[in-house]
Formats: structure tokens, C-alpha cells, sequence
């Protein structure tokens, strides 16, 4: 990845990879600022939230439990659990930013999002990408991420919800790139194991932690059937 | 103005929330991985993707039960088909947008 340190920012490979992002994310942060602000947050504690926080899951669940009464050490501990699965994006993500300098690492740490994580590494992966072009990613996404969420706060009644399929965006962009990803068979299997298991513990376990039990789970079963095969031919890969 | 309270509070969250961001990368990224961890990395990614989008897609409710027909399994369909057959990330999510729409307005609720 030392190429990939010395280019520079693309502004028009970077909103080509950006723009679906911005999409969700007005939709649902729009819907976040309208919520947040029938709990009782002003405009500048919304805003204050989304800088600070920066996950959407994460900031829904945090404003009910506040409106319900809950007590600020629950919320920042229910916070933590919910984004705890950053920990295996960030781990991926260290494949293609080995080198890169702490400061870099340290700004590019605040973007990780489900969202920018998905196409950040999609890109990486097509060896189209350069880390400064996702950390732009990352910060565009923010950017929009924060504005809506205020937007919500101070308009939110104006904003029609739901029209346009908008609400599906980020659905779509995520079938898209799951399909960009997956190339060759060991990735189906990975995509149909993680995909059922996290399908599976999602009826059982409350909060989302069947999305990083499930990664974890079909990643490693894969990664078991790959080795298990080239065992058995003696070397070959698939 | 904001409460002081308020501010501890998100900047609680928003530590919590950093760390697990930051930790793996700047700890990860400063020396060569062994080469099988970076084989089983590399499957992280569909993984998740996968992990993330399914249940988005076919689990609804409260209490959680998979639910097959409504309008974003019956969008997704479609999707995947457009997603698989121009492989463009733009187009597939304007299509995706249109196949919601259309199940939305026509399927009776």
C-alpha cells in the first residue's frame, strides 16, 4: 500500500464512491434530529452528539434511553456495546493503511462508519483507492452526517419522511457492495454463513451484537473450509 | 447553552465509541501481519457486509421475527439482480431506491 500513500485526493472518484452515503445518511439523520429534538435536545446538543459520537445506531439508541430517564453511565456503556463492532472494521481497514503515519491513523479512526467502512474497502479491494481518497470519504460522509442531524433538530416537522424510497439507500448501497465483494467462492460461502448466522441470532439476541458474533463466526468457518480444502489438494487455492 | 452534564455525557460516548475505531488500526497497521491473518481478514469484509444486510433486510418486528414478505425483502430482490448484472454502486442504489418505492405503493399493508 505505499502507492496508495503518495496520490492524492480524486474529487470526482471520491463523490462517485460518497454520494449514496450522503443520501442515507440525510435521510436518517434528518429522522434522527426530529426525534432527538421531541426528546428535548436543542439543535447545538444534537450537533454536539453526532461530532462526538459519529454512529447512527448508536445515537437512535442514546436518545430513547435519555427520554425514557435512563442514567448516563447506561448509556454510555449500552453506546459502547452497540459500536464495539468498529473493532473488526478497524482491524480489516489496517490492511490497507499499514504504513500510514499516527496522525493520519488518529483522524481516519473518527470516520469509521458502517457505511464508509463498506465502501472504503470495496474500493481498496478493486486496488482503485488511496487512503487519502477514503479518508475524504470519511470526512464528506461526517460533514453531511452532522448537518442533518441538526437540520432535523431545527426543521425536522418539514422534512417529508419516507418519500422517494429515500428510507432505502443505504439497503441498496449495502447489496451492492456485499455483490462488488463477493468474488469466488470462498466469499459466498463467508456472505451465506455470516448472513444466516447473524439473520439467526438477531430473533434471539436484543442490540446488534449478532452483527460482529456473526462476522466473527462465518469469516472463521470460512477461512476453516478454505484451509480444510487445500489440505485435501494438496496446496491448491481457490 | 449546553449543560455540563451534557457534555460529559457525549464525550463519554463519543470515547467508547473512538477507541474500538482507533485501537486495531494504530496498533495493527505499525508492523507486517502474519500471512494467514491477513487472509482471514480479508473474508472480514463480506462478512460483515452480509452480517449487516440481511437482517436489515428480512427481520422486522418487535419482538424480532423474520418477515419475507414486505416491501424491503421484496425490494432487495431486484436490487441484488441489478447490483449482480451492472455491478454499479450508483445505479443499483437510485434502482433499489425505485424497487422500494414501487413495493411500498403496491404492496397492500
Amino acid at each position: 500500500m505505499r502507492d496508495s500513500r503518495k496520490a492524492s485526493v480524486s474529487l470526482k472518484e471520491v463523490f462517485e464512491a460518497v454520494w449514496p452515503i450522503c443520501v442515507g445518511y440525510f435521510a436518517i439523520g434528518a429522522a434522527f434530529g426530529v426525534l432527538a429534538q421531541k426528546a428535548g435536545l436543542k439543535p447545538l446538543e444534537i450537533g454536539l452528539m453526532s461530532v462526538f459520537v459519529f454512529a447512527g445506531s448508536a445515537q437512535f439508541i442514546a436518545v430513547s434511553m435519555l427520554s425514557s430517564g435512563a442514567a448516563a453511565a447506561s448509556v454510555i456503556l449500552t453506546t459502547f456495546v452497540v459500536n464495539i463492532r468498529h473493532l473488526l472494521m478497524s482491524s480489516s481497514l489496517a490492511v490497507h493503511l499499514n504504513g500510514c503515519r499516527r496522525r493520519f491513523l488518529f483522524l481516519y479512526a473518527y470516520g469509521i462508519t458502517d457505511e464508509s467502512f463498506a465502501v472504503n474497502t470495496t474500493r481498496f479491494r478493486e486496488g482503485r483507492w488511496n487512503a487519502y481518497n477514503a479518508l475524504a470519504v470519511n470526512h464528506i460522509a461526517n460533514v453531511v452526517w452532522v448537518g442533518s442531524t441538526v437540520a432535523g433538530g431545527f426543521a425536522g416537522q418539514f422534512i417529508p419522511a419516507g418519500s422517494y424510497g429515500i428510507d432505502y439507500a443505504l439497503s441498496a448501497m449495502f447489496i451492492s457492495l456485499l455483490v462488488l465483494q463477493t468474488r469466488g467462492g470462498i466469499y459466498v460461502i463467508t456472505a451465506i454463513l455470516a448472513g444466516g448466522c447473524s439473520v439467526l441470532l438477531s430473533l434471539f439476541v436484543p442490540g446488534n451484537m449478532h452483527v460482529i458474533v456473526a462476522s466473527l463466526f462465518g469469516a472463521t468457518a470460512a477461512f476453516g473450509i478454505r484451509a480444510f480444502l487445500d489440505g485435501q489438494r494438496g496446496g491448491s487455492r481457490w | 447553552m449546553v449543560g455540563i452534564e451534557y457534555l460529559l455525557l457525549v464525550a463519554g460516548m463519543g470515547l467508547v465509541t473512538y477507541l474500538p475505531r482507533w485501537f486495531p488500526l494504530f496498533f495493527l497497521s505499525r508492523k507486517p501481519l502474519p500471512r494467514w491473518f491477513i487472509q482471514w481478514l480479508e473474508l472480514i469484509p463480506v462478512a460483515i457486509l452480509s452480517a449487516l444486510v440481511l437482517p436489515d433486510l428480512l427481520v422486522a418486528g418487535d419482538p424480532r421475527q423474520i418477515e419475507w414478505i414486505q416491501p424491503k425483502s421484496l425490494a432487495a430482490l431486484p436490487t441484488f439482480l441489478f447490483a449482480a448484472k451492472t455491478r454499479s454502486l450508483g445505479g443499483t442504489v437510485l434502482a433499489g431506491m425505485l424497487f422500494y418505492f414501487l413495493a411500498e405503493r403496491f404492496l397492500p399493508s
